[in-house]
Protein backbone atom coordinates (compact mmCIF):
# COMPACT_ATOMS: atom_id res chain seq x y z
CA UNK A 1 0.00 0.00 0.00
CA UNK A 2 1.26 3.41 -0.95
CA UNK A 3 1.89 5.66 2.00
CA UNK A 4 1.06 9.33 1.83
CA UNK A 5 2.77 11.47 4.38
CA UNK A 6 1.90 15.15 4.58
CA UNK A 7 1.12 16.17 1.08
CA UNK A 8 -0.21 19.65 0.47
CA UNK A 9 -3.45 19.55 -1.44
CA UNK A 10 -6.06 21.99 -2.69
CA UNK A 11 -9.65 21.14 -3.67
CA UNK A 12 -9.76 18.93 -6.73
CA UNK A 13 -6.32 17.42 -6.32
CA UNK A 14 -6.10 13.70 -6.92
CA UNK A 15 -4.40 12.27 -3.84
CA UNK A 16 -4.10 8.68 -4.96
CA UNK A 17 -5.59 6.15 -7.34
CA UNK A 18 -6.77 2.83 -6.04
CA UNK A 19 -9.19 1.16 -3.70
CA UNK A 20 -8.79 3.27 -0.57
CA UNK A 21 -11.35 4.36 1.94
CA UNK A 22 -12.18 8.08 1.99
CA UNK A 23 -12.16 9.31 5.60
CA UNK A 24 -12.25 13.06 6.00
CA UNK A 25 -12.49 15.91 3.51
CA UNK A 26 -11.97 13.62 0.55
CA UNK A 27 -14.32 12.11 -2.02
CA UNK A 28 -14.00 9.03 -4.14
CA UNK A 29 -14.62 9.32 -7.83
CA UNK A 30 -13.91 6.51 -10.29
CA UNK A 31 -11.27 4.92 -8.10
CA UNK A 32 -9.58 8.28 -7.49
CA UNK A 33 -9.38 9.87 -4.06
CA UNK A 34 -9.88 13.62 -4.46
CA UNK A 35 -9.28 16.30 -1.83
CA UNK A 36 -12.11 18.72 -1.09
CA UNK A 37 -10.27 21.16 1.16
CA UNK A 38 -6.98 22.99 1.35
CA UNK A 39 -4.88 21.00 3.74
CA UNK A 40 -2.48 18.20 4.41
CA UNK A 41 -3.27 14.78 2.97
CA UNK A 42 -2.39 11.68 4.88
CA UNK A 43 -2.99 7.98 4.61
CA UNK A 44 -3.39 5.51 7.42
CA UNK A 45 -4.55 1.95 7.82
CA UNK A 46 -8.17 3.08 7.75
CA UNK A 47 -7.99 5.22 4.67
CA UNK A 48 -7.14 8.63 3.28
CA UNK A 49 -7.91 11.97 4.84
CA UNK A 50 -7.12 15.66 4.55
CA UNK A 51 -6.48 17.78 7.61
CA UNK A 52 -8.02 21.13 6.67
CA UNK A 53 -6.22 24.43 7.14
CA UNK A 54 -9.23 26.71 6.77
CA UNK A 55 -12.93 26.66 7.37
CA UNK A 56 -15.69 27.60 9.75
CA UNK A 57 -16.70 25.39 12.65
CA UNK A 58 -19.17 22.60 11.87
CA UNK A 59 -20.61 21.03 15.05
CA UNK A 60 -19.82 17.41 15.86
CA UNK A 61 -21.30 15.21 18.54
CA UNK A 62 -19.26 15.15 21.77
CA UNK A 63 -17.36 18.32 20.98
CA UNK A 64 -16.78 20.54 24.00
CA UNK A 65 -17.64 24.05 22.92
CA UNK A 66 -17.83 27.46 24.51
CA UNK A 67 -21.03 29.26 23.65
CA UNK A 68 -22.83 32.47 24.44
CA UNK A 69 -26.40 32.49 25.66
CA UNK A 70 -28.35 34.55 23.14
CA UNK A 71 -31.93 34.13 24.20
CA UNK A 72 -34.27 31.78 25.97
CA UNK A 73 -37.68 30.38 25.23
CA UNK A 74 -39.82 28.89 27.97
CA UNK A 75 -38.15 25.50 27.55
CA UNK A 76 -34.61 26.08 26.35
CA UNK A 77 -31.80 28.55 25.90
CA UNK A 78 -30.49 29.49 22.50
CA UNK A 79 -26.70 29.38 22.44
CA UNK A 80 -24.40 30.91 19.86
CA UNK A 81 -21.60 28.39 19.35
CA UNK A 82 -19.83 30.18 16.50
CA UNK A 83 -21.19 27.77 13.89
CA UNK A 84 -23.72 27.92 11.08
CA UNK A 85 -26.39 26.59 13.44
CA UNK A 86 -27.39 28.00 16.80
CA UNK A 87 -27.46 25.39 19.55
CA UNK A 88 -30.15 24.67 22.13
CA UNK A 89 -29.65 23.99 25.79
CA UNK A 90 -32.79 22.46 27.27
CA UNK A 91 -33.99 23.91 30.59
CA UNK A 92 -34.38 20.42 32.04
CA UNK A 93 -30.65 19.99 31.65
CA UNK A 94 -30.05 22.75 34.17
CA UNK A 95 -33.10 22.55 36.47
CA UNK A 96 -33.60 18.79 36.45
CA UNK A 97 -36.59 16.72 35.46
CA UNK A 98 -39.08 18.61 37.61
CA UNK A 99 -38.48 21.85 35.74
CA UNK A 100 -41.57 23.96 35.41
CA UNK A 101 -41.60 26.97 33.13
CA UNK A 102 -43.99 28.74 35.48
CA UNK A 103 -41.99 28.23 38.65
CA UNK A 104 -38.35 28.41 37.60
CA UNK A 105 -36.78 31.62 36.36
CA UNK A 106 -34.44 30.65 33.57
CA UNK A 107 -32.82 34.08 33.35
CA UNK A 108 -31.62 33.72 36.93
CA UNK A 109 -29.50 30.72 36.07
CA UNK A 110 -28.25 31.76 32.64
CA UNK A 111 -28.92 35.20 31.28
CA UNK A 112 -28.34 36.35 27.71
CA UNK A 113 -24.66 37.20 27.36
CA UNK A 114 -23.41 34.50 29.72
CA UNK A 115 -20.71 32.19 28.46
CA UNK A 116 -21.00 28.44 29.03
CA UNK A 117 -18.80 25.45 28.42
CA UNK A 118 -21.01 22.71 27.02
CA UNK A 119 -20.90 19.41 25.25
CA UNK A 120 -22.83 18.72 22.05
CA UNK A 121 -25.05 15.71 22.73
CA UNK A 122 -27.00 15.47 19.51
CA UNK A 123 -26.57 16.91 16.08
CA UNK A 124 -27.59 15.23 12.85
CA UNK A 125 -27.87 18.00 10.25
CA UNK A 126 -31.66 17.82 10.18
CA UNK A 127 -31.94 19.52 13.54
CA UNK A 128 -29.97 22.13 15.42
CA UNK A 129 -27.33 20.89 17.86
CA UNK A 130 -28.39 20.16 21.43
CA UNK A 131 -26.11 20.90 24.36
CA UNK A 132 -25.61 19.68 27.91
CA UNK A 133 -23.80 21.31 30.81
CA UNK A 134 -24.51 18.58 33.38
CA UNK A 135 -21.06 17.09 33.43
CA UNK A 136 -17.76 17.58 35.11
CA UNK A 137 -16.00 20.76 33.90
CA UNK A 138 -19.07 22.10 32.11
CA UNK A 139 -21.26 25.05 32.98
CA UNK A 140 -21.19 28.79 33.26
CA UNK A 141 -17.89 30.61 32.94
CA UNK A 142 -17.72 33.24 35.65
CA UNK A 143 -14.79 35.36 34.53
CA UNK A 144 -12.03 35.65 31.97
CA UNK A 145 -10.97 37.23 28.73
CA UNK A 146 -12.79 36.19 25.57
CA UNK A 147 -10.90 35.33 22.40
CA UNK A 148 -11.94 33.83 19.07
CA UNK A 149 -9.64 31.89 16.77
CA UNK A 150 -10.25 29.73 13.71
CA UNK A 151 -11.51 26.30 14.77
CA UNK A 152 -8.99 24.64 12.44
CA UNK A 153 -6.23 26.03 14.65
CA UNK A 154 -7.54 24.49 17.87
CA UNK A 155 -5.64 21.16 17.59
CA UNK A 156 -2.46 23.05 16.93
CA UNK A 157 -3.02 25.36 19.87
CA UNK A 158 -3.46 22.38 22.18
CA UNK A 159 -0.44 20.63 20.72
CA UNK A 160 0.69 17.08 21.20
CA UNK A 161 -0.89 15.86 24.43
CA UNK A 162 -1.54 19.45 25.44
CA UNK A 163 2.10 20.48 25.13
CA UNK A 164 1.53 23.82 23.43
CA UNK A 165 -1.23 25.04 25.69
CA UNK A 166 0.64 23.85 28.75
CA UNK A 167 3.69 25.84 27.70
CA UNK A 168 1.62 28.99 27.26
CA UNK A 169 -0.31 28.53 30.50
CA UNK A 170 2.77 27.94 32.58
CA UNK A 171 4.83 30.74 31.11
CA UNK A 172 2.08 33.33 31.41
CA UNK A 173 0.51 32.01 34.62
CA UNK A 174 -2.89 31.90 33.04
CA UNK A 175 -5.55 29.30 32.53
CA UNK A 176 -7.01 28.88 29.07
CA UNK A 177 -10.33 27.22 28.42
CA UNK A 178 -10.55 25.99 24.85
CA UNK A 179 -13.72 25.17 22.95
CA UNK A 180 -13.50 23.05 19.82
CA UNK A 181 -15.42 25.84 18.10
CA UNK A 182 -12.44 28.17 18.38
CA UNK A 183 -13.64 30.21 21.33
CA UNK A 184 -11.19 30.66 24.18
CA UNK A 185 -11.52 32.11 27.64
CA UNK A 186 -8.34 33.17 29.41
CA UNK A 187 -8.14 33.76 33.11
CA UNK A 188 -5.03 34.84 34.93
CA UNK A 189 -3.63 36.50 37.98
CA UNK A 190 -2.29 39.58 36.24
CA UNK A 191 -3.07 41.48 33.06
CA UNK A 192 0.47 41.17 31.72
CA UNK A 193 0.18 37.40 31.74
CA UNK A 194 -3.14 37.52 29.93
CA UNK A 195 -1.79 39.95 27.34
CA UNK A 196 1.19 37.68 26.76
CA UNK A 197 -1.03 34.63 26.40
CA UNK A 198 -3.10 36.59 23.86
CA UNK A 199 0.04 37.27 21.86
CA UNK A 200 1.15 33.66 21.98
CA UNK A 201 -2.26 32.39 20.87
CA UNK A 202 -2.33 34.87 18.00
CA UNK A 203 1.10 33.65 16.95
CA UNK A 204 -0.11 30.06 16.95
CA UNK A 205 -3.16 31.04 14.92
CA UNK A 206 -1.22 32.96 12.30
CA UNK A 207 1.62 30.50 11.91
CA UNK A 208 -0.18 27.22 12.56
CA UNK A 209 1.16 25.63 9.40
CA UNK A 210 4.77 26.65 9.92
CA UNK A 211 7.52 24.56 11.36
CA UNK A 212 9.02 24.68 14.80
CA UNK A 213 6.09 26.53 16.24
CA UNK A 214 6.62 25.37 19.81
CA UNK A 215 10.09 26.93 19.76
CA UNK A 216 8.73 30.18 18.34
CA UNK A 217 6.16 30.35 21.10
CA UNK A 218 8.80 29.60 23.69
CA UNK A 219 10.96 32.39 22.28
CA UNK A 220 8.04 34.80 22.48
CA UNK A 221 7.34 33.82 26.06
CA UNK A 222 11.03 33.75 27.00
CA UNK A 223 10.99 30.26 28.44
CA UNK A 224 13.79 27.78 28.53
CA UNK A 225 13.20 24.20 29.60
CA UNK A 226 14.52 24.94 33.08
CA UNK A 227 12.13 27.79 33.81
CA UNK A 228 9.21 25.75 32.58
CA UNK A 229 9.91 23.26 35.30
CA UNK A 230 9.96 25.79 38.14
CA UNK A 231 6.90 27.59 36.83
CA UNK A 232 4.94 24.39 36.88
CA UNK A 233 5.19 24.42 40.62
CA UNK A 234 4.23 28.07 40.86
CA UNK A 235 1.18 27.70 38.72
CA UNK A 236 -0.18 24.81 40.74
CA UNK A 237 -0.05 27.05 43.80
CA UNK A 238 -1.78 29.81 41.91
CA UNK A 239 -4.47 27.51 40.77
CA UNK A 240 -5.71 27.11 44.28
CA UNK A 241 -6.19 30.86 44.48
CA UNK A 242 -8.52 30.73 41.54
CA UNK A 243 -10.63 28.07 43.13
CA UNK A 244 -11.14 30.23 46.16
CA UNK A 245 -12.04 33.18 43.99
CA UNK A 246 -15.03 31.49 42.51
CA UNK A 247 -18.30 33.09 43.36
CA UNK A 248 -20.29 31.21 46.02
CA UNK A 249 -23.58 32.42 44.51
CA UNK A 250 -23.04 30.28 41.50
CA UNK A 251 -23.84 27.07 43.42
CA UNK A 252 -23.80 24.35 40.79
CA UNK A 253 -21.47 26.37 38.64
CA UNK A 254 -18.80 26.44 41.29
CA UNK A 255 -18.07 22.91 40.40
CA UNK A 256 -17.09 23.94 36.94
CA UNK A 257 -14.58 26.43 38.17
CA UNK A 258 -12.89 24.01 40.52
CA UNK A 259 -12.71 21.33 37.98
CA UNK A 260 -11.38 23.50 35.27
CA UNK A 261 -8.52 24.54 37.47
CA UNK A 262 -7.69 20.97 38.31
CA UNK A 263 -7.78 19.93 34.76
CA UNK A 264 -5.59 22.64 33.57
CA UNK A 265 -2.83 21.92 36.04
CA UNK A 266 -2.79 18.22 35.55
CA UNK A 267 -3.85 17.53 32.00
CA UNK A 268 -5.25 20.32 29.89
CA UNK A 269 -6.08 17.93 27.14
CA UNK A 270 -9.13 16.79 29.05
CA UNK A 271 -10.77 20.04 28.16
CA UNK A 272 -11.01 18.83 24.64
CA UNK A 273 -13.27 15.94 23.71
CA UNK A 274 -12.30 12.50 22.63
CA UNK B 1 -17.42 46.23 -40.72
CA UNK B 2 -14.40 46.24 -38.43
CA UNK B 3 -12.84 49.64 -38.76
CA UNK B 4 -10.51 49.37 -35.83
CA UNK B 5 -7.41 47.30 -36.41
CA UNK B 6 -7.61 44.68 -33.68
CA UNK B 7 -4.78 42.54 -35.03
CA UNK B 8 -1.85 44.24 -36.75
CA UNK B 9 0.32 42.84 -39.53
CA UNK B 10 2.62 41.13 -36.99
CA UNK B 11 -0.31 39.26 -35.47
CA UNK B 12 -0.21 41.41 -32.34
CA UNK B 13 -3.38 42.62 -30.67
CA UNK B 14 -4.17 46.10 -29.36
CA UNK B 15 -2.40 45.41 -26.07
CA UNK B 16 0.55 43.64 -27.70
CA UNK B 17 -0.54 40.09 -27.07
CA UNK B 18 -0.56 37.33 -29.65
CA UNK B 19 -3.72 35.31 -30.26
CA UNK B 20 -2.94 32.68 -27.62
CA UNK B 21 -1.84 34.96 -24.80
CA UNK B 22 -3.66 35.62 -21.56
CA UNK B 23 -3.47 38.98 -19.92
CA UNK B 24 -1.35 39.18 -16.77
CA UNK B 25 -3.17 37.60 -13.83
CA UNK B 26 -2.42 38.19 -10.20
CA UNK B 27 -4.44 36.62 -7.38
CA UNK B 28 -4.11 37.64 -3.74
CA UNK B 29 -5.86 35.59 -1.06
CA UNK B 30 -7.17 36.70 2.30
CA UNK B 31 -7.54 40.39 1.50
CA UNK B 32 -10.62 40.94 3.68
CA UNK B 33 -10.33 40.36 7.40
CA UNK B 34 -14.00 39.99 8.25
CA UNK B 35 -14.90 37.54 5.50
CA UNK B 36 -14.52 33.79 5.99
CA UNK B 37 -12.69 33.64 2.69
CA UNK B 38 -11.60 36.33 0.27
CA UNK B 39 -9.52 36.92 -2.81
CA UNK B 40 -8.69 39.76 -5.14
CA UNK B 41 -7.78 39.25 -8.75
CA UNK B 42 -6.10 41.47 -11.28
CA UNK B 43 -6.95 40.11 -14.69
CA UNK B 44 -5.27 42.52 -17.07
CA UNK B 45 -6.91 45.82 -16.21
CA UNK B 46 -9.77 44.13 -14.36
CA UNK B 47 -9.61 44.54 -10.61
CA UNK B 48 -12.09 42.42 -8.69
CA UNK B 49 -12.53 41.66 -5.03
CA UNK B 50 -14.46 38.63 -3.79
CA UNK B 51 -15.73 37.92 -0.29
CA UNK B 52 -17.17 34.58 0.82
CA UNK B 53 -19.22 34.22 3.98
CA UNK B 54 -20.33 30.90 5.30
CA UNK B 55 -21.56 28.30 5.58
CA UNK B 56 -23.74 30.40 7.85
CA UNK B 57 -27.32 30.66 9.02
CA UNK B 58 -29.82 31.54 6.33
CA UNK B 59 -31.71 34.79 6.65
CA UNK B 60 -34.57 34.98 5.79
CA UNK B 61 -35.10 31.52 7.23
CA UNK B 62 -37.66 30.40 4.65
CA UNK B 63 -34.93 30.38 2.01
CA UNK B 64 -33.13 27.48 3.70
CA UNK B 65 -33.28 24.10 2.02
CA UNK B 66 -33.61 20.98 4.15
CA UNK B 67 -31.22 18.83 2.14
CA UNK B 68 -28.55 21.21 0.96
CA UNK B 69 -26.94 24.58 1.25
CA UNK B 70 -28.10 27.63 -0.65
CA UNK B 71 -25.46 29.44 -2.65
CA UNK B 72 -26.08 33.13 -3.10
CA UNK B 73 -24.00 35.18 -5.49
CA UNK B 74 -23.87 38.89 -6.03
CA UNK B 75 -21.94 40.37 -8.90
CA UNK B 76 -21.71 44.11 -8.66
CA UNK B 77 -19.84 46.78 -10.55
CA UNK B 78 -18.71 49.80 -8.60
CA UNK B 79 -19.86 53.15 -9.99
CA UNK B 80 -16.22 54.06 -10.67
CA UNK B 81 -15.34 50.81 -12.43
CA UNK B 82 -16.13 52.06 -15.96
CA UNK B 83 -15.26 55.23 -17.93
CA UNK B 84 -18.72 56.73 -17.53
CA UNK B 85 -20.25 56.41 -14.10
CA UNK B 86 -22.29 53.29 -13.67
CA UNK B 87 -25.48 53.49 -11.69
CA UNK B 88 -24.85 51.45 -8.54
CA UNK B 89 -28.31 49.87 -8.66
CA UNK B 90 -28.16 46.28 -9.92
CA UNK B 91 -28.70 46.36 -13.67
CA UNK B 92 -30.23 43.68 -15.87
CA UNK B 93 -26.72 42.61 -16.82
CA UNK B 94 -25.54 42.29 -13.23
CA UNK B 95 -28.53 40.22 -12.21
CA UNK B 96 -27.82 37.89 -15.11
CA UNK B 97 -24.13 37.59 -14.32
CA UNK B 98 -24.93 36.89 -10.68
CA UNK B 99 -27.10 34.01 -11.82
CA UNK B 100 -24.66 32.49 -14.29
CA UNK B 101 -21.87 32.88 -11.78
CA UNK B 102 -23.87 30.97 -9.17
CA UNK B 103 -24.57 28.25 -11.69
CA UNK B 104 -20.91 28.10 -12.67
CA UNK B 105 -19.79 27.66 -9.06
CA UNK B 106 -22.57 25.36 -7.82
CA UNK B 107 -21.35 22.13 -9.49
CA UNK B 108 -17.97 22.44 -7.77
CA UNK B 109 -19.29 23.02 -4.27
CA UNK B 110 -20.50 20.09 -2.17
CA UNK B 111 -23.69 21.85 -1.15
CA UNK B 112 -25.19 18.69 0.35
CA UNK B 113 -22.52 18.84 3.09
CA UNK B 114 -24.12 21.90 4.64
CA UNK B 115 -27.89 21.43 4.78
CA UNK B 116 -30.00 24.35 6.03
CA UNK B 117 -27.07 26.75 5.68
CA UNK B 118 -26.10 29.41 3.18
CA UNK B 119 -22.90 30.41 1.46
CA UNK B 120 -22.74 34.00 0.28
CA UNK B 121 -20.39 35.11 -2.45
CA UNK B 122 -19.94 38.82 -3.10
CA UNK B 123 -18.08 39.80 -6.25
CA UNK B 124 -17.26 43.47 -6.47
CA UNK B 125 -15.75 44.80 -9.68
CA UNK B 126 -13.52 47.75 -8.86
CA UNK B 127 -12.21 48.25 -12.37
CA UNK B 128 -13.68 46.62 -15.47
CA UNK B 129 -11.92 45.77 -18.70
CA UNK B 130 -13.87 43.00 -20.40
CA UNK B 131 -14.05 39.42 -19.20
CA UNK B 132 -14.94 40.44 -15.69
CA UNK B 133 -17.37 37.54 -15.21
CA UNK B 134 -14.58 35.06 -15.92
CA UNK B 135 -12.19 36.84 -13.63
CA UNK B 136 -14.92 37.00 -11.00
CA UNK B 137 -15.59 33.27 -11.19
CA UNK B 138 -11.88 32.44 -10.96
CA UNK B 139 -11.47 34.67 -7.92
CA UNK B 140 -14.69 33.42 -6.31
CA UNK B 141 -13.59 29.82 -6.49
CA UNK B 142 -10.27 30.68 -4.85
CA UNK B 143 -12.12 32.63 -2.14
CA UNK B 144 -14.42 29.63 -1.56
CA UNK B 145 -11.41 27.37 -1.13
CA UNK B 146 -9.96 29.94 1.27
CA UNK B 147 -13.21 29.88 3.25
CA UNK B 148 -12.79 26.13 3.68
CA UNK B 149 -15.93 25.13 1.83
CA UNK B 150 -15.88 21.51 0.63
CA UNK B 151 -15.31 21.55 -3.12
CA UNK B 152 -14.94 18.82 -5.70
CA UNK B 153 -12.70 21.02 -7.80
CA UNK B 154 -11.67 24.61 -8.32
CA UNK B 155 -13.49 26.53 -11.02
CA UNK B 156 -11.35 28.23 -13.63
CA UNK B 157 -12.75 30.61 -16.18
CA UNK B 158 -11.53 32.28 -19.31
CA UNK B 159 -13.05 33.75 -22.45
CA UNK B 160 -12.18 33.30 -26.09
CA UNK B 161 -13.65 35.07 -29.09
CA UNK B 162 -13.44 36.12 -32.69
CA UNK B 163 -11.84 39.36 -33.80
CA UNK B 164 -11.09 40.22 -37.43
CA UNK B 165 -12.21 36.67 -38.31
CA UNK B 166 -9.55 35.16 -36.13
CA UNK B 167 -10.17 33.13 -32.96
CA UNK B 168 -8.23 34.58 -30.05
CA UNK B 169 -7.93 33.90 -26.34
CA UNK B 170 -9.02 36.21 -23.52
CA UNK B 171 -10.98 39.05 -25.07
CA UNK B 172 -10.44 42.49 -23.53
CA UNK B 173 -12.82 45.44 -23.49
CA UNK B 174 -12.03 46.87 -26.95
CA UNK B 175 -12.03 43.45 -28.56
CA UNK B 176 -15.34 42.71 -26.89
CA UNK B 177 -16.91 45.88 -28.28
CA UNK B 178 -15.33 45.88 -31.75
CA UNK B 179 -14.92 42.15 -32.25
CA UNK B 180 -17.52 39.79 -33.63
CA UNK B 181 -17.83 37.06 -30.95
CA UNK B 182 -17.17 36.61 -27.25
CA UNK B 183 -17.39 33.25 -25.49
CA UNK B 184 -16.86 33.06 -21.72
CA UNK B 185 -16.25 29.55 -20.41
CA UNK B 186 -15.96 28.24 -16.84
CA UNK B 187 -14.35 24.87 -16.44
CA UNK B 188 -13.56 22.31 -13.75
CA UNK B 189 -10.00 21.42 -14.72
CA UNK B 190 -9.67 18.14 -12.83
CA UNK B 191 -13.15 16.82 -13.52
CA UNK B 192 -13.02 18.16 -17.10
CA UNK B 193 -16.50 19.62 -16.96
CA UNK B 194 -17.82 22.87 -18.38
CA UNK B 195 -19.98 24.82 -15.93
CA UNK B 196 -20.50 28.00 -17.93
CA UNK B 197 -20.66 28.52 -21.65
CA UNK B 198 -22.07 31.68 -23.12
CA UNK B 199 -21.69 33.01 -26.61
CA UNK B 200 -22.33 36.50 -27.85
CA UNK B 201 -21.84 36.67 -31.63
CA UNK B 202 -21.94 34.29 -34.55
CA UNK B 203 -19.52 31.41 -35.13
CA UNK B 204 -19.71 28.52 -37.54
CA UNK B 205 -19.15 25.00 -36.32
CA UNK B 206 -15.41 24.81 -36.85
CA UNK B 207 -14.93 28.27 -35.35
CA UNK B 208 -17.04 27.28 -32.38
CA UNK B 209 -14.95 24.19 -31.73
CA UNK B 210 -11.72 26.12 -32.10
CA UNK B 211 -13.01 28.83 -29.80
CA UNK B 212 -14.13 26.38 -27.12
CA UNK B 213 -10.86 24.50 -27.27
CA UNK B 214 -8.95 27.72 -26.90
CA UNK B 215 -11.08 28.86 -23.97
CA UNK B 216 -10.57 25.54 -22.18
CA UNK B 217 -6.86 25.82 -22.76
CA UNK B 218 -7.04 29.31 -21.24
CA UNK B 219 -8.95 27.93 -18.24
CA UNK B 220 -6.16 25.45 -17.61
CA UNK B 221 -3.63 28.28 -17.62
CA UNK B 222 -5.81 30.24 -15.18
CA UNK B 223 -6.03 27.12 -12.99
CA UNK B 224 -2.26 26.99 -12.64
CA UNK B 225 -2.27 30.60 -11.41
CA UNK B 226 -5.11 29.90 -8.95
CA UNK B 227 -3.30 26.85 -7.69
CA UNK B 228 -0.05 28.70 -7.23
CA UNK B 229 -1.79 31.48 -5.31
CA UNK B 230 -3.43 29.00 -2.92
CA UNK B 231 -0.29 26.94 -2.34
CA UNK B 232 1.74 30.08 -1.72
CA UNK B 233 -0.77 31.43 0.77
CA UNK B 234 -1.15 28.23 2.76
CA UNK B 235 2.15 26.42 2.38
CA UNK B 236 4.53 29.33 1.85
CA UNK B 237 6.93 28.01 4.43
CA UNK B 238 7.57 24.33 4.33
CA UNK B 239 6.61 22.09 7.22
CA UNK B 240 9.30 19.73 8.37
CA UNK B 241 8.31 16.22 9.38
CA UNK B 242 6.92 15.57 12.81
CA UNK B 243 5.18 18.92 13.24
CA UNK B 244 2.10 18.03 11.31
CA UNK B 245 1.84 14.75 13.20
CA UNK B 246 0.79 16.81 16.19
CA UNK B 247 -2.00 18.20 14.09
CA UNK B 248 -3.15 14.80 13.08
CA UNK B 249 -3.11 13.30 16.53
CA UNK B 250 -5.22 16.05 17.93
CA UNK B 251 -7.72 15.81 15.16
CA UNK B 252 -8.27 12.18 16.00
CA UNK B 253 -9.03 12.81 19.66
Amino acid sequence: MLEIKKRYVIPGDVIIEGNYRPLMNVIKKDNFIIATRIGIAESSKDGIKVIPLSGVYIPRINDIVIGKIVDNSSLSWEVDINACFSAHLPAQDVFGRDFSPAKDDMKKRLAPGDLVTARIITFDRTRDPMLTIQEKDLGKISNGEFLKISSTRVPRLIGKRGSMIQTIEQATQTRILIGQNGILVITGKNDEGIALAFKAIKLVEEEAHTSNLTQKVKDLLNVSEEITQTETNNSSVNNEDYVNNSNPDNNSNNMENDNSSNINTESPKEVQPH
Amino acid sequence: MDQTILIDENGKRTDGRSSDDLRDIKITIGVLKNADGSASIEFGKNKIMVAVYGPREVHPKHMALPDRCVLRCRYHMSPFSTDTRKNPAPSRREVEISKVMREALEPAIMLEDYPRAAIDVFVEVLQADGGSRCAGIAAASVALADAGVNMKDLVSACAAGKINDKIVLDINDIEDKEGSADMPVAYLPNLEQITLLQLDGILDESQFNECLEKAIHGCKMVYEIQRKALIEKYFGNDLPEGEEKELEENKEN
